[in-house]
């Protein structure tokens, strides 16, 4: 099966970028439980910038808004999204479909400080024409948030709703179910894991902006990667170091569950497939 | 209940037109609204003059008397071309777009050719493992390479006590971290259209190839890289566009003597508080990645196309 891709360069290259991918991230959590301040010199093993990091209020105030507008941004995100993963995979040509296509696609390469900008302006223009809105703070980044995070919702759900198999919902019509039930009872269910995986990447994505919120916020609502960087640009911050290991464990451990639910279910397909005789 | 087909459908129609409303108005509006519009009103406003004041620009259209006077402003536009460092950041930031997306690509399309060969299994698995590094924060994985690139960091250190440099080299705030940065950065998302590509490929038309005596340089030149063209293409695409506008990196990493666009519009707007001029920066920023946007465009269109 190796054949042509045994090739010794390319599995090289491989290991090697798996290796560059990987480095900066050991290296960070090895050094969140150094003693010292310095980067290189290893001063023993201390837990002493978890505990200041949990003591420092501001970090913490700031993770703690951050959260809360990922969640949101990335339940709003997950509803639009799925809608508009719908009308890209299942839908033919309507009116509008070109710009509909391209309001999708440009949020996903459109450099943020475009993005951060733009919003921004609206936000101030908006609030001289209409009054709304009145001050910025989480409501304006969740806006931001959830624009361009349903974008990528509707590539992850349309992508999928392109390569399943149809044959379960043409039989549900064809038992009589109509669009609207068939939709809730069969299509649903079967694009569920990609539901999740658009849902957690909105939230990681969302909890990860920096620059958008940036342009968009408000004097009180600082979040945790506008925190982050404020204080990575005095410096190298070993409580920074602890934070990273605490995101690094965070998704390694969703990964590992959602690897796990995948490959059960994969399994669990395998065997009806191989019962069905197929 | 067979007696009134047609009164039936007109309502079924109705219903299924209200219900196709229901499904498409609620992202439409929202994109039109939060991501079409506002790019207006950069325009309007890289358009009018800069006052200290809030907001900090003028209004276009102003009544004085009874005339009703339109303003536009184009000294923005004249001030961003004549002055040698936006001109500069521009060029710069394409430059370093392109040659980070080259690198990109040079580096992933390997790793995408081993995956793809993989058996379907192992395949989930290292493809988990490229794009697992980008669920972690972007912003803490550049800062990472600050601790490792610079004077008294990791790499020199390894690289003294190797013995294989005598004084710590510059990395940090060089060319070379920039491109560090944007290729650790952008790798995966050069690889998973590649690897979506090259997963398709059918191995019959390389042994098809091979049996016809073509070398496997030949077959690579010839087949494998024709056959993945959209896939580079994407991949290019969607590593060069954000590239050009990076903020993060440059500031980070980034040093003085190689400034990117994004980081004069931050600082434009952050620094100076000069909006008009920042939204000009933004506008011509749009108009240089008009072309790539378009191709990404089409290329999305005919993937996510209803079949």
């Amino acid at each position: 099966m190796s054949g042509r891709g045994g090739a010794a360069l390319p599995r090289l290259m491989l290991w090697s970028g798996l290796i560059f991918l990987y480095a900066p991230m050991v290296i960070l959590v090895v050094y969140s439980f150094n003693e010292s301040r310095l980067v290189t010199v290893w001063g023993g093993f201390s837990t002493r910038w978890y505990r200041a990091l949990v003591e420092d209020q501001q970090m913490m105030n700031a993770a703690w808004r951050s959260l809360q507008i990922a969640f949101f941004s990335a339940t709003a995100a997950t509803l639009l999204g799925t809608l508009a993963g719908i009308v890209m995979a299942r839908w033919g040509r309507f009116r509008g479909r070109t710009l509909f296509s391209g309001l999708i696609t440009a949020p996903l390469v459109m450099p943020d400080v475009i993005i951060g900008l733009s919003l921004l302006l609206l936000f101030v223009s908006l609030s001289r024409w209409i009054g709304w809105p009145e001050t910025r703070g989480m409501l304006t980044i969740w806006i931001a948030h959830v624009t361009f995070c349903s974008a990528y919702v509707a590539v992850v759900i349309s992508s999928r709703l392109r390569d399943f198999d149809r044959s379960l919902e043409e039989a549900a019509m064809d038992l009589g179910a109509d669009r609207l039930r068939t939709f809730l009872w069969v299509t649903l269910p079967l694009i569920a894991p990609a539901l999740i995986a658009g849902w957690l990447l909105a939230f990681t994505l969302s909890l990860d902006d920096l620059v958008i919120a940036s342009f968009v916020s408000g004097p009180a609502s600082t979040t945790l990667p506008m925190q982050v960087f404020s204080s990575v640009r005095l410096g190298v911050t070993p409580k920074i170091n602890a934070l990273a290991t605490l995101l690094i464990a965070l998704v390694g451990i969703a990964v590992l569950l959602a690897g796990w639910v995948l490959h059960r279910e994969q399994q669990r397909a395998r065997v009806a497939r191989s019962a069905s005789g197929d | 209940m067979k007696r009134a087909p047609g009164r039936e459908r007109g309502f079924a129609q109705v219903a299924r037109a209200r219900l196709r409303w229901l499904v498409v108005g609620p992202p439409y509006l929202w994109l039109l609204l939060f991501f079409a519009a506002p790019f207006l009103i950069v325009l309007k406003i890289s358009l009018a003059e800069a006052q200290i004041a809030m907001p900090p620009f003028t209004d276009l259209l102003r009544w004085s008397g009874e005339k009703l006077s339109l303003t536009l402003n184009l000294a923005n536009y004249g001030f961003l071309l004549s002055d040698e460092l936006y001109v500069s950041a521009y060029l710069n930031s394409l430059r370093i777009a392109l040659n980070a997306t080259l690198l990109c690509l040079l580096i992933a399309y390997p790793m995408a050719w081993v995956i793809a060969r993989m058996p379907p299994g192992r395949r989930l698995v290292f493809l988990m493992l490229i794009i697992l590094p980008s669920w972690t924060s972007f912003l803490i994985r550049i800062y990472a390479w600050i601790g490792i690139l610079k004077n008294e960091g990791l790499l020199n250190e390894a690289l003294l006590a190797l013995g294989l440099i005598d004084a710590p080299l510059r990395i940090l705030h060089s060319e070379a971290a920039l491109y560090i940065g944007i290729v650790y950065a952008y790798l995966p998302f050069m690889l998973l259209p590649l690897y979506a590509n090259l997963v398709k490929l059918d191995d019959r038309l390389l042994e098809a190839a091979t049996d016809l005596g073509a070398k496997s340089h030949q077959v690579f030149v010839r087949v494998i890289l024709p056959l993945s063209r959209s896939g580079i293409l994407a991949g290019c695409m969607l590593v060069f566009i954000p590239a050009v506008g990076e903020f993060v990196i440059p500031e980070l990493l980034g040093g003085a003597g190689n400034l990117m666009i994004g980081k004069v519009l931050w600082q434009e707007f952050f620094n100076n508080r000069d909006w008009p001029v920042a939204s000009a920066v933004a506008i011509v920023m749009l108009l240089l990645l008009m072309v790539p946007i378009m191709l990404l465009h089409r290329y999305q269109a005919r993937e996510l196309e209803a079949r």
